[in-house]
């Protein structure tokens, strides 16, 4: 068995490579959420100044790479990383493809569905561990308007949504590994395996994710050894508000008992009281954002020492609904430490 | 009173599809085309027709005419002018409703840009 491999799912990273730098944007329903001061940049529409939504998502992944390299100190174009690993939710991972010919530096595109931040993360990581790195970009970003017409309906359709359905998250979120500094540590990640729970709706994602954030929750502690009380705080990505009672239920018949320290960035990302987003968040940007523009701020505030963060993945594709298939999904788990 | 059954019909139509779109798994592509082709097989039995002259908008505005106009112009056609005329007809009466929606579609796509 490979030396860092501490089970069938987890690996344990010797030398925990460093978070020097992250950075979250967001849009302007993200920026009137209950978190909307935490993000780095907040933009007043949906476009930013482009002449199309695919373009403004690109534009937002680019600014959340350079204000990441710039509080992790790096200058100069291109920027001093040795990889840049992103992805998004959009057909062929255009704004992750786009965003690497602006950041210039050797580029693997990654695609995880909304899990993607956290794979980034994972693969970020043992790419440094490996010695193979020093330092290394990682970025996701989703946008509402841009992905909710190639999943679901075109915002101009005018289409009902479900009172479960969830809304995507417009923004990206990019941070710096590097082998050396000052910063939270990733020390283990835990790749999820792809699960199907027999969900066929598209707008059910949070269900369909669930049983994956579970199942690699339940891996993560059973291979580490840890409790979940061992965490200051666990977050899944985008299951929402009903992703997230369905996902304590499912942890619960399996003894794992998801309380207080568990919630999920879908939810937190908005207020369901007075903003129309229905179950909540989902979407790549939707753990990307809440991890760093919120949660890596409360690690340095001293709020948080230790957090689990279980990014999940909706691993669909218009056609294979269409054609009347299930949804499977995926969750990707990685330990922060201050 | 023509306002008033127009109201009730043409609310009713929309009522059946509001119920079966938030207790179904149907989109509403299912749904547009099913009252279209429901619209048609009323139209075929001669039902429609009824249903209009007693509610008139209330019937004619609902997707579902659109059904009836299709079946009822390729039948007209086919009177006339034979098999070929089964296929001319169907656009015959619809053709105002076809013209309407591409040229308006066009007009928005030109003057507006999609927002949130």
């Amino acid at each position: 068995m490979a030396r860092k491999r501490i089970g069938p799912q987890t690996v344990k990273l010797e030398q925990p490579p460093v978070i020097i730098g992250a950075a979250a944007v967001a849009g302007p329903l993200e920026a009137q959420g209950p978190l909307g001061q935490e993000y780095d940049r907040t933009y007043p529409d949906l476009t930013l100044g482009q002449s199309s939504f695919e373009k403004a998502e690109r534009q937002m992944m680019i600014d959340a790479c350079n204000l990441a390299l710039q509080k992790a100190g790096i200058t100069g174009k291109p920027p001093a990383v040795d990889y840049f690993l992103a992805g998004d939710l959009l057909n062929q991972i255009i704004s992750a493809s786009f965003s690497g010919l602006e950041v210039g530096v050797p580029m693997y595109g990654l695609y995880g569905a909304c899990s993607t931040f956290c794979e980034s993360l994972a693969i970020g990581a043992q790419l440094i561990d490996g010695g193979y790195a020093d330092r290394v970009l990682c970025a996701a970003s989703s946008h509402n308007a841009a992905a909710e017409r190639q999943y679901r309906y075109p915002t101009e359709y005018g289409n009902q949504r479900k009172p479960y359905a969830q809304y995507t998250v417009t923004g990206a979120g990019a941070v710096v590994l590097a082998a050396i500094g000052e910063g939270p540590r990733i020390t283990y990640c835990t790749t999820g395996r792809v699960v199907d729970f027999g969900i066929a709706d598209p707008f059910n994602q949070g269900a369909a994710m669930a049983p994956a954030a579970v199942d690699t929750i339940e891996a993560h502690l059973r291979e580490t050894g840890r409790r979940v009380e061992d965490y200051d705080l666990i977050v899944t990505g985008d299951l929402a508000r009903f992703g997230r009672d369905m996902a304590r239920q499912l942890a619960a018949q399996r003894n794992l008992i998801l309380g207080g320290n568990y919630n999920d960035c879908g939810a937190m990302i908005y207020d369901h009281t007075r903003q129309d987003v229905h179950s909540g968040g989902s979407g790549c940007a939707s753990s990307a954002i809440v991890t760093c523009g919120h949660l890596l701020k409360e690690m340095a505030r001293g709020k948080l020492r230790r957090i689990l963060v279980v990014a999940t993945g909706a691993l669909l594709s218009p056609t294979t609904f269409q054609q009347g298939e299930n949804i499977p999904a995926i969750a990707h788990a990685v330990a922060l430490e201050a | 009173m023509m306002y008033l059954k127009a109201f009730l019909v043409g609310g009713f139509i929309c009522l059946v599809a509001q119920v079966i779109l938030d207790n179904t798994k149907l989109s509403p592509g299912h749904v547009l085309s099913g009252f279209t082709v429901a619209g048609g097989i009323l139209g075929g039995l001669g039902l429609y027709d009824k249903l209009v002259e007693f509610a008139g908008a209330g019937a004619s505005v609902p997707i579902s005419s659109f059904g009836n106009s299709l079946v009822k112009g390729a039948l007209q056609e086919l009177e006339a002018h034979g098999l070929v005329g089964a296929l001319t007809g169907m656009f015959e009466m619809t053709s105002a409703g076809i013209a309407a929606a591409i040229i308006f579609a066009f007009l928005t796509a030109v003057t507006f840009n999609p927002k949130s």
